[in-house]
This record gives structure tokens, sequence and C-alpha cells, in this order.
């Protein structure tokens, strides 16, 4: 008895590993240099996602892979030479650009879309209408934590109420653009608030609460329009909502942040990864648009072809942050310079 | 005076009793109410997504076309790599632990340190995997790299689950055994192992239920999200379900949310096929225990 039961153990086993092999001799042998590996930002992940399917339609062959580690887990990859492609929703920073360095990493910057951050309220909220910069910093500065609590010590008039904060994981880009184009230093932040890499989380959170406050990427207002409320931005100058046209016009300034892919020099050589850029340039803008983002003018689009067909490396923003810099004129002079 | 005490006594047993009860019925309440509230909303959100289509579509940037068919054979392939790793090493350590190893302070300390690796968050053997597998052995983040990674994360659990079932074989098998000439090797062959297989086969089903839901570590080894090929090799790039999830729900548009739901669903439907395959196997092998 017992024997019949060990021998079915042994007929499961090897039937199992039979299969196995089976599954896997029945396909052709993979060769990671025919794989577009691309890495990075989950914000610039669904124009990537999209190319990439665009690109799939039209050239059957093309194997690319697509990950999400965010701007910072992109690069490490990419500096490494893990990977041809990063997304990024901001530019490398220094201590990046030296890991590429040191590991011979020679790549292009190529802008690709614009974004713009909204930060929002609840509906319910009806005095909070525009907010200037300088009210948000100090709200969200290092030295408001466990000071700046309520809402009528930010301006005085409005409600004596606890005010509660929403703001997207501290290893996002956006989280890094924020505190950079508010506070004035990237990564300077109070921390108590409520963080959560999954911005629906932030919709909901402030969806959900009359005195609560909240920031992250402009399709997620756009998507839940009637959740929330978009505050407008006083920047000194003027006082401007968020909007596909505000920020492609540049007047919805500074939360607006351009996007971009990283792609490495060596990795040009191969046909197919020259082929996905050059599809990503012609066709990105329009599939930007249609995820939710937007897209550069095209006369800025010409600019970054042209900085890719002359393979301009480096970034035009040398381990800087971007905030408050035309990207048009940095363009401009880093295809000149060539 | 006794009577009256045995009396109060009486009252208060029948009372805590009950009141244990009532408290073990809530306990149940809360658990299979929960559950049956999440269950109705993902079926609520997603069953309508749910197609043939869907199955056997790519992911894409539109949700209405998107579907699970890379994360779904990727999840596929990486449960059973997983299974055929993990349960011959598994069980084989077990086997060492419980009917070989000598009771000294060598075995007691693997005993802690298997017992205390069972309770180590996922999250820390992604890290242990992305050095070792993706770095070090140079394994890039493939098939073979996810597997291996899965089969550290369940390997303690099914350790100590085989041996709790070899612990459950009455020592008599065994020394009937011995009395009748039969070496060591051949008593846990044909006696110890039959005995124990069910419970053996059923914690490395739960185990391997637990990886098949596991997303950070393969998040931290650089899983991908987007792929629109199958994997056709142990080297080959690969994705699995819970990443596609995790990436739809945080997408900013409704639609995906759909599509996050009606992915929870096929999950789950692979999640109880296997679980029903481990029932089937466990009634087939017990049937068969006679002694």
């Amino acid at each position: 008895m017992n024997k019949r039961k060990s021998m079915f153990l042994v007929k499961i086993s090897i039937i199992t590993t039979f299969v196995l092999l089976l599954l896997f001799a029945a396909g052709r042998p993979v060769h990671a240099a025919d794989i577009i590996a691309i890495d990075g930002s989950s914000t610039v992940y669904p124009i990537t996602e999209a190319v990439a399917e665009e690109f799939g339609a039209v050239n059957r062959s093309a194997r690319i892979t697509v990950g999400v580690s965010g701007s910072g887990g992109g690069f490490k990859k990419f500096c490494r030479g893990e990977t041809d492609i990063s997304d990024a929703s901001r530019p490398i920073k220094k201590k990046e650009i030296d890991l590429c360095k040191k590991n011979k990493v020679e790549f292009i910057e190529l802008p690709i879309a614009y974004d713009g951050l909204a930060v929002v309220v609840n509906p319910a909220n009806k005095w909070a209408e525009t907010m200037t910069v300088a009210e948000l910093k100090v709200l969200w500065e290092p030295k408001a934590q466990g000071k700046i609590t309520k809402w009528n010590q930010v301006r005085s008039g409005w409600p004596n109420k606890k005010i509660k904060l929403f703001g997207p994981g501290v290893d996002s880009g956006t989280f890094d653009y924020f505190t950079e184009a508010i506070v004035g230093k990237a990564q300077a932040s109070r921390g108590d608030f409520t963080s959560s890499e999954d911005d629906n989380v932030l919709v909901l959170g402030v969806a959900a609460d009359k005195y609560a406050l909240g920031f992250f990427g402009l399709a997620y207002y756009q998507e839940n329009r009637d959740k929330l409320k978009v505050v407008g931005i006083n920047n000194g100058s003027a006082t401007v909502k968020p909007s596909p046209k505000t920020v492609e016009n540049g007047s919805y300034t500074p939360l607006s942040r351009p996007l971009f892919i990283y792609v490495r020099k060596d990795s040009v050589k191969r046909p197919e990864v020259n082929e996905f850029v050059e599809f990503y340039l012609k066709e990105g803008p329009a599939l930007a648009r249609e995820v939710g983002y937007i897209s550069l003018p095209s006369d800025i689009m010409s600019v970054v072809t042209q900085k890719y067909r002359k393979g301009v490396t480096n970034s035009i923003y040398s381990g800087n942050p971007s905030v408050g810099k035309s990207l048009k004129s940095l363009l401009n002079n880093s295809v000149a310079l060539k | 005076m006794n009577n009256l005490f045995g009396h109060r006594r009486r009252i208060y047993q029948r009372w805590a009793e009950r009141t244990f009860l009532v408290a073990a019925y809530f306990a149940l309440a809360v658990s299979l109410v929960t559950l049956a509230v999440l269950i109705t909303d993902i079926l609520m959100t997603g069953a309508s997504r749910l197609s043939w289509d869907f199955i056997t579509s790519f992911p894409s940037r539109r949700a209405g076309r998107a579907g699970v068919y890379s994360p779904l054979v990727g999840t596929f392939y990486m449960i059973v790599l997983t299974a055929v790793i993990s349960f011959p090493v598994g069980v084989g350590a077990a086997i060492y632990l419980e009917e070989y190893a000598k009771k000294n302070f060598f075995t007691s300390l693997i005993e802690i340190n298997i017992a205390n690796l069972a309770g180590v968050p996922s999250i820390i053997y992604g890290l242990l995997s992305l050095e070792l597998f993706v770095r070090l052995l140079n394994l890039g983040r493939s098939l073979i790299a996810g597997s291996l990674t899965m089969v550290l994360l369940i390997l303690p659990i099914i350790i100590l689950v085989s041996r709790e079932a070899l612990k459950t074989v009455p020592r008599s098998v065994r020394e009937a055994s011995f009395a009748l000439g039969a070496s060591r090797w051949q008593t846990i062959w044909h006696q110890v192992l039959p005995i124990s297989l069910p419970g053996i086969l059923t914690g490395t089903i739960l185990a391997l239920s637990r990886a098949i839901g596991e997303t950070a570590p393969l998040i931290m080894i650089g899983a991908l999200t987007y792929i629109a090929f199958l994997p056709d090799g142990l080297s080959s790039p690969f994705t699995v379900l819970p990443i596609q999830i995790f990436n739809w729900v945080s997408r900013p548009q409704h639609a995906f949310a759909v599509n996050a739901a009606a992915a929870i669903i096929v999950l789950l439907g692979v999640l109880l096929s296997m679980n029903a395959f481990a029932v089937w196997l466990r009634n087939r092998l017990q049937k068969r225990v006679s002694w």
C-alpha cells in the first residue's frame, strides 16, 4: 500500500518536472541583448507604457520591459548599467551623475512631457480658494512640524480647525519637486503628514475630510474633479489654477515640472533601442496627452529630437533641480554647444 | 456550605462557558463578515470586466483593452518553479532535523534560526535576493531570481510545517518498522513519509499561497510591470499578478481600478484552484494510509 503511495508522489513530481521542462524548451532562448529594459518613475510609467504598447503594435519582434522603481530606484539601476532607459519625474541628481560616471554609463537626457502638481482641498472648504507660495512654505517647511497645525495659522481669518495634510511618498520625484519648489530644498519637509505611494489614497483622504489639504499630480485631480477642489497658486505675480493650458504655457509656476527619459548612450547603438527612442520622440506628445499629461510644445520637441540625434550627453541641470528654469533656453544652449 | 459553593461554581462555569461561546461566535462573525464584504465589493466592481479577452490580453494604456495575460502566466511559472525547488529542499531539511540530526547545540541553533526566519518580513528577503541572486549570481531580474526569492521566503514555513507533520507519526510505527528489520531510510520512505505526507502537502500549499500574493520582495528585486511577451526561459523577465494589481490600483483613471478588481478575482481563482488541488491530493493520499 505504502509503495503505491510513494509511487504516486514520484509520478506526480516527474510529470511536473517534465511539463516544466517542456514549457521552457518550447520557447526560444532569450538573449538579454534584444530586450529593451526600462525602469523608473511611476509618474512617467503610463507614458512609457503607452509608447511601448504602440511600438509593439508596429514592431512585433520588439521586446520591451517597463518597471516601476521610482525615479531614484530607476537611476540606481540605470547607473549600474542594468537598464537601457530610465523614466524620471525629476532631473538626475549630482550623486546619481557621479554613480553613472563611476560605472561609465553615459546618458542622453530627454524631456518628454510636462506635469503639474495640484494642491487640493475638500470641496466643502470655502475659504482656501488661493494660496501663496509663502503660505504653502509656512505649512510644509520642516519647522512647521507640530507647530503649524491649524488653518488660521496659515492665514488669519481661516478657521481655527486642525489641518490634515496628505502628500506622496518621500521617495517619489513628486515629493522632491514639491519640496524644492515650495520650501526651497528637495526633501525638506515636515514629517507629520499622511504619506502614500498610491496617489488614490491621497485623493480619498482629502475627499473624506473637510479640513484636509494635499498635493499630487494633476492627472489625479482631473480624474477626481467631483471629489476635490483645486487651490489656485499665487506665485507673487499672478494667481493661477493648474490646467493643461496653464501648465503648457508656463504660467502655472512653480508647480509645473518637466518629465524625462534618460537613454544610455551605449544602448542607442542597438538598432531596436534607437528605433524605440525615435518612436518615443515622435509619438510621445500625443500619447502623453492621452494618458493625462501635458505634451511639450512642438518647438521644444524638435530641439529635444535634435539633442537626441546629436547625442548630446549629460544633464542640462548638471545635478541641480529643475525648479524655476526655462526648459527651452537650457535645451537650446545644450544643443548649440555641441 | 459545600453544596452552596458547588452550586455557585456551577453557575459561574456555565456563565463563563456561555460568554466564551459568544466571544468565539463574535470573532468568527467579524472575520467572515469582513471577508464577505471584501469579496462582494471586489466581485461587484470587477465581475463585469472579467472575460476571456481580459485573460488573454497583454497590459495596455487603455483600461478597456488591458488584460492580465503576461502577469497570469508569470505567476503560474513562478509558483510552479518555486514549488519544484522548495518542496524537496524543505522536506529534506525537515527530515534531516527530525529524523537524523542529533540534539546538540548546533541543531538547536539551526532550529531557532529557522523559527525566526519564518517571521522575517518579506521585504528583507527581497533585499537579500537583490544582492545575492540578481547581482552576485548575476541572474538579473529573471524568473529564476524571482522564484528563488520566493523559495527563500517560504522555505522556513515548509520546514516548520513538515517537521510538525513528521512529529505526528507515532513512535510505535517507527519502532515496529525497525523491529521488522527495516533500515532508517526504509522506515522514513515507506512508513513515516507517507503518513505525514498529507500534512506536509497542506503546509506546502499554504506556504505557496502566501508566495503567490507577495509583491514587496519582487518589487525589491525589480520585477517588472509592463511586459507584452511571455517568459520563455529561466532567465526571461517576468511580472506577476499582485504587481499588475498594485500598478492598476494606483492609476488615476477609475477604469483601471475596475481592472484591478477583475485581476484580483483572477488571483483569487488561481489561489482557490491551488487549494482545491491540495485538498484533492491530500484526500487521495490519506485514503491509502493503512498500517
